[in-house]
C-alpha cells in the first residue's frame, strides 16, 4: 500500500532527528520481515493470491509463488532504505519512502500470512475500498468544514441523520428523493453548528457534542417509534451495482474500482472536486485563507462568516450523503446507531489524511483495509486478535498527532470563533 | 457588576425592579429556564409524533391541542411514576404495612438514585477536566478501562476482608480509569495532540479492548456469552436495603467524592494552578506554574474519576463486566458538567436530575409506548440552550449579563 505517502506528503520538514528516526524505523522493519517472518516459516512454503474478487466475472490465474525468497527481497529493500536514509537522508523524498516501507511491511505481513495457504488479494483490496467509503465521506466533510476554521465533530451524527432520512423518505418516496433528503438534512443540521458556534460563538465541540447526542436520541426515537413498527417504511432498497464499460474489464484493476455502486463512483468525483476547488479555485482559496487567518481574509473584504456558514453546510450535505450510503448504499434499511462510530474514523482519517481530500481519502483506504483485513483474520495464520487489529486506526491516528512520524498542519483557525472588530 | 456599581443601582431603582434585575441576569435562571424550555420541546414532540393527535385535529383544532396536551401529560406522568414512585401505590402499600410492598413501592425513587451514581462521578471527570481547559471527550473508555480493572481486582483477589477487598477494588478502578486519562493528558502536554481527538481514539481502543478482554482472558470460563465471571462477595458495595432496591454505598461514595474535589479546586494549591492554568496559560506559565504538569495531573485525575464511575457499576449494581454495559455515558457526562457549570454541586445536582430522567424514561417506555431514547433529544435541548445561552436571554427576553463567567473556554485544536 504505497496510500500513506500523501496523506503526509505536505510536509517537507527534514530535522536531523527526524532523519535518524525514520532510519531507524525502516531497520526495524526489515528486521521484524526477518525475525518475525522469515524466521517463522518452513523453506519451501508457497503463497497463493487470488486476483479476482469473487463474481467479477474475470478469469486471472492466481498468483502462486514461494514465500521465502520473496520475503528476503522485502527485507532487502527495507534494509537498503534505512541504511541510505541514516547514512545521507531521502530529504524531501523521505514521507514517499516511509509509505512505500509501510506498503512493503503490509504486503510482507500478507505474504507470511497466507504462506501454506491462500487469500484473495483482489477481493480484500476490494472490500478495504468498499469499508472506505463512508470514512473518506465522513472525512470529506471534516475538511469542508475545517477548512473554514469550524471543527465538525458532529460528522457521526449527521451521517446517522442522514442514514435515518435517507431509509425513510426513499421509502416513502423513491430511492433519489431519498438521497436528497439525506443530503439535505446533514445540511440542516450543519446549520445548526453553523449558527451555534459562528453565531452564537459557542464552543465547536460542544456544538458538535450538541448535535451527536440529538441525532443520537432523534434517530433511534422515531425508529423505535416508527420505523419498527412499520416495517414497510423502512425499506428503501438500494442503488444497483453499476459497471463502468470498457474499465471494469481492466483486468484485477477493473473489478476492484469499477464494479460498484453509485456511491463509490460519486466518492471519486467529490475527492476530484474538492481538491481542485480548494486548491485551484477562488472559492478555496478563500475557504482556506479563512481557515488559517481569518483577520488577514476579513480585511482583504472576504466576508468570514458567509465563507464559514457556506463551507459547513457544504460539509453537512457531505455527511449527509455519507449517511445515506449506509442505508442505500451498503444495508438497504435503518438500524438504531448503526453509523457505529464511522463519523470518529472519519475525523481520524481527516486528520492523518492532514486535512485534504486526498490524504482523507488515502487514510480510509488504510483504515478501511485494517478493518476488512480484521475479519479475515479468521482463515489465516494470524496469533493476532481481531480486535486488537481493529485498534490500528485509532493507534495510528494517535501517532500522527503526536508528530512521532511527521505532524499534521492543521488550519491555524480551527476551532476558533471569529469576532468582527 | 462590582459591589460599588450595584451600590448606586440601589438608589435609583426600587427595590422589585432590582431583584427582578438580578434574577434575569443570574446564570442560574437561564438553568432553569433551560430545563423548563428542553422539557416543553420534549413534549410537543411527543404529541407531533403520537398518532391519535392527528386523528383528532380531524375532528377539530380544539380537540387535537387537547389531544396533544393529553399525550404530553401522559408521558410526562409516567415519567414522574417511573423516577419517584407512584403516590398512589406508596400510600396503599404504607396502608398495607408489608415490607416488600413498601421497598416496591419505593423502589423507582432509590433505583434513580442508583443511576444517578455513575452520573456524579463520570460528570465531575469531565467538569475537574473543563476547569483546566481541557475537554475529556473519553470519559466513556475511560469508564470501561476502570470497570475492568475494577473488576480483576474483584474477581481474583480472594480472601480479603470487605473493608479491604472494596476500597482496593474501587482505587484498581482509578487507577484504570486515571491511566487512560493519563495518556491523552500526557501526549498533549509533551506533543501538543489534542485531547479531544486522543480521548476520541482512546475510547475506540478501550472499546476494542474491552472487547478482546470479554472474549478472551477476562470471560467467564462457565458461560458462552462474552461477559466477566461474578465478583467475589466481598467486592460487593454495601446495599442498604433488600431486594429489589439496589440502592448502595456508592451513592455516599460519589458525594465524599463531589466533596472531595470541590476541596482540591478550591482550598488547595495544587487546584489553584490547575484552575489558573485552564483560565489563562499564559498567565499561569507567567508566574511559574507548570502547564505540563497541570495537564497531565488533570487528566489522570478526570480520567480516575470517570474509572470510579465504572468500578461503581460493577461493584455496586452489575457484579459483572458486560459489552458495553455502560454506552452513552461519555456524552451524557459531558452534558452534565456543563448543565453543572463545571462545579461540583453543580454537577451533583445535574446528575441527580439525569439520574431520575433516565430512570424514568425506562418506566415511560413501558407505561407510555415514547421511546426511552428521548432523554437524549431532552438533553440536546437543554445542552443547546445552556451552551448558547443568547438563545434563552433572546426568548425570555433576559438581559444580558456585563460578564460572562460561566463561558466554558477551551483552547482550539492547535493546543497552543
Amino acid at each position: 500500500m504505497t496510500t500513506t505517502t500523501t496523506s503526509i506528503n505536505n510536509l517537507e520538514r527534514t530535522s536531523p532527528t527526524r532523519r535518524i528516526v525514520m532510519g531507524i524505523l525502516f531497520l526495524a522493519i526489515a528486521a521484524a520481515i526477518w525475525f518475525l517472518f522469515i524466521q517463522t516459516l518452513e523453506p519451501g512454503v508457497e503463497t497463493t493470491f487470488k486476483m479476482m474478487p469473487s463474481g467479477s466475472g474475470q478469469d486471472i490465474p492466481d498468483w502462486i509463488f514461494t514465500t521465502v525468497p520473496v520475503l528476503y527481497v522485502l527485507a532487502g529493500v527495507s534494509l537498503v532504505a534505512g541504511g541510505y536514509q541514516l547514512a545521507r537522508g531521502f530529504r524531501k523524498r523521505t514521507n514517499l519512502v516511509l509509505g512505500l516501507v509501510s506498503g512493503i511491511f503490509i504486503f510482507a505481513f500478507l505474504t507470511w500470512a497466507t504462506a501454506d495457504g491462500s487469500l484473495n488479494l483482489a477481493g480484500l483490496i476490494r472490500s478495504a475500498l468498499v469499508k472506505a467509503v463512508p470514512l473518506t465521506l465522513g472525512a470529506l466533510s471534516g475538511v469542508l468544514c475545517e477548512r473554514s476554521g469550524v471543527v465538525n465533530i458532529a460528522i457521526e451524527g449527521m451521517m446517522l441523520t442522514g442514514a435515518f432520512v435517507g431509509a425513510f423518505v426513499g421509502s416513502v418516496t423513491n430511492i433519489w428523493l431519498g438521497l436528497l433528503a439525506a443530503v439535505l438534512s446533514g445540511g440542516i443540521l450543519a446549520a445548526v453548528l453553523a449558527v451555534l458556534s459562528i453565531k452564537y460563538k459557542t464552543d465547536q465541540i460542544i456544538a458538535g457534542t450538541i448535535i451527536n447526542i440529538f441525532a443520537t436520541g432523534m434517530t433511534s426515537f422515531l425508529s423505535a417509534k416508527f420505523l419498527q413498527v412499520y416495517q414497510e417504511l423502512n425499506d428503501p432498497g438500494r442503488f444497483p451495482t453499476i459497471d463502468i464499460p470498457l474499465l471494469s474489464d481492466i483486468p484485477f484493476i477493473g473489478p476492484i474500482l469499477f464494479q460498484h455502486n453509485m456511491f463509490v463512483y460519486a466518492l471519486y468525483i467529490f475527492i476530484i472536486l474538492i481538491t481542485v476547488g480548494l486548491y485551484y479555485t477562488r472559492w478555496g482559496l478563500r475557504t482556506r485563507s479563512v481557515g488559517e487567518h481569518p483577520k488577514a481574509a476579513d480585511t482583504l473584504g472576504i466576508n468570514v462568516f458567509r465563507t464559514r456558514y457556506l463551507s459547513v453546510i457544504l460539509g453537512g450535505f457531505m455527511a449527509g450523503f455519507g449517511g445515506a450510503y449506509f442505508t442505500l448504499g451498503s444495508v438497504g434499511r435503518f438500524d438504531e446507531v448503526m453509523t457505529a462510530g464511522r463519523g470518529f474514523i472519519g475525523l481520524a482519517a481527516m486528520i492523518f489524511g492532514n486535512w485534504n481530500p486526498i490524504g482523507s481519502f488515502s487514510a480510509g483506504l488504510l483504515f478501511g483495509f485494517f478493518d476488512a483485513l480484521a475479519s479475515k483474520l479468521a482463515i489465516l495464520r494470524v496469533p493476532i486478535p481481531s480486535e486488537i487489529m481493529l485498534m490500528f486506526p485509532y493507534l495510528a491516528t494517535m501517532v500522527i498527532l503526536a508528530g512521532v512520524v511527521g505532524r499534521g498542519q492543521m488550519p491555524a483557525a480551527d476551532g476558533q470563533p471569529y469576532e468582527k472588530e | 457588576m462590582s459591589e460599588k456599581e450595584k451600590k448606586q443601582d440601589t438608589k435609583k431603582k426600587d427595590a422589585g425592579k432590582i431583584f427582578l434585575e438580578e434574577v434575569s441576569q443570574s446564570p442560574l435562571t437561564v438553568t432553569i429556564l433551560a430545563i423548563f424550555s428542553g422539557l416543553l420541546l420534549g413534549g410537543l414532540l411527543v404529541a407531533l409524533t403520537t398518532e391519535d393527535v392527528y386523528r383528532a385535529f380531524n375532528v377539530s383544532i380544539w380537540e387535537g391541542i387537547k389531544t396533544g396536551f393529553q399525550a404530553a401529560g401522559t408521558t410526562y406522568q409516567a415519567l414522574f411514576y417511573g423516577s419517584f414512585g407512584n403516590p398512589s401505590k406508596i400510600i396503599a402499600a404504607l396502608q398495607s404495612g408489608e415490607a416488600e410492598a413498601i421497598r416496591r413501592a419505593f423502589n423507582p425513587f432509590f433505583e434513580s438514585l442508583v443511576v444517578s451514581t455513575p452520573y456524579i462521578f463520570a460528570g465531575l471527570a469531565v467538569a475537574l477536566g473543563f476547569r483546566v481547559g481541557l475537554f475529556n471527550i473519553g470519559a466513556e473508555g475511560q469508564l470501561f478501562i476502570g470497570a475492568a480493572t475494577s473488576v480483576t481486582a474483584a474477581i481474583y483477589l480472594e480472601g480479603l476482608p470487605t473493608i479491604i477487598h472494596v476500597p482496593i477494588s474501587l482505587l484498581a478502578g482509578f487507577l484504570g480509569g486515571g491511566l487512560w486519562g493519563f495518556i491523552p493528558g500526557w501526549l498533549k502536554a509533551t506533543t501538543g495532540g489534542h485531547e479531544v481527538i486522543n480521548t476520541i481514539m482512546m475510547n475506540y481502543i478501550a472499546f476494542r479492548l474491552s472487547e478482546y478482554l470479554l472474549r478472551g482472558p477476562l470471560k467467564n470460563p462457565d458461560g458462552f456469552t462474552p461477559v466477566s465471571a461474578p465478583i467475589q462477595d466481598s467486592a460487593k458495595l454495601f446495599r442498604f436495603f433488600d431486594s429489589p432496591i439496589r440502592f448502595h454505598l456508592g451513592f455516599f461514595i460519589a458525594l465524599l467524592f463531589a466533596f472531595l474535589v470541590y476541596i482540591f479546586l478550591f482550598k488547595t494549591t495544587w487546584g489553584y494552578t490547575l484552575r489558573t492554568v485552564g483560565a489563562n496559560p499564559r498567565a499561569a506559565k507567567y508566574a511559574g506554574m507548570s502547564i505540563v504538569q497541570s495537564t497531565v495531573l488533570a487528566m489522570f485525575l478526570s480520567g480516575g474519576l470517570a474509572g470510579l464511575a465504572g468500578a461503581n457499576e460493577v461493584l455496586g449494581v452489575n457484579y459483572t463486566l458486560a459489552l458495553a454495559f455502560a454506552s452513552g455515558y461519555g456524552f451524557d457526562s459531558i452534558a452534565l458538567a456543563l448543565l453543572g457549570k463545571s462545579h461540583p454541586t453543580g454537577v451533583v445536582l445535574a446528575a441527580i436530575l439525569f439520574g431520575f430522567l433516565r430512570n424514568g424514561a425506562i418506566q415511560m417506555q413501558v407505561l407510555a409506548g415514547v421511546p426511552v431514547d428521548i432523554i437524549s433529544i431532552l438533553q440536546a435541548f437543554i445542552l443547546a440552550f445552556i451552551a448558547a445561552p443568547a438563545i434563552i436571554r433572546t426568548i425570555y427576553r433576559l438581559k444580558e449579563p456585563e460578564i460572562d463567567i460561566d463561558a466554558v473556554t477551551l483552547r482550539g485544536w492547535g493546543g497552543n
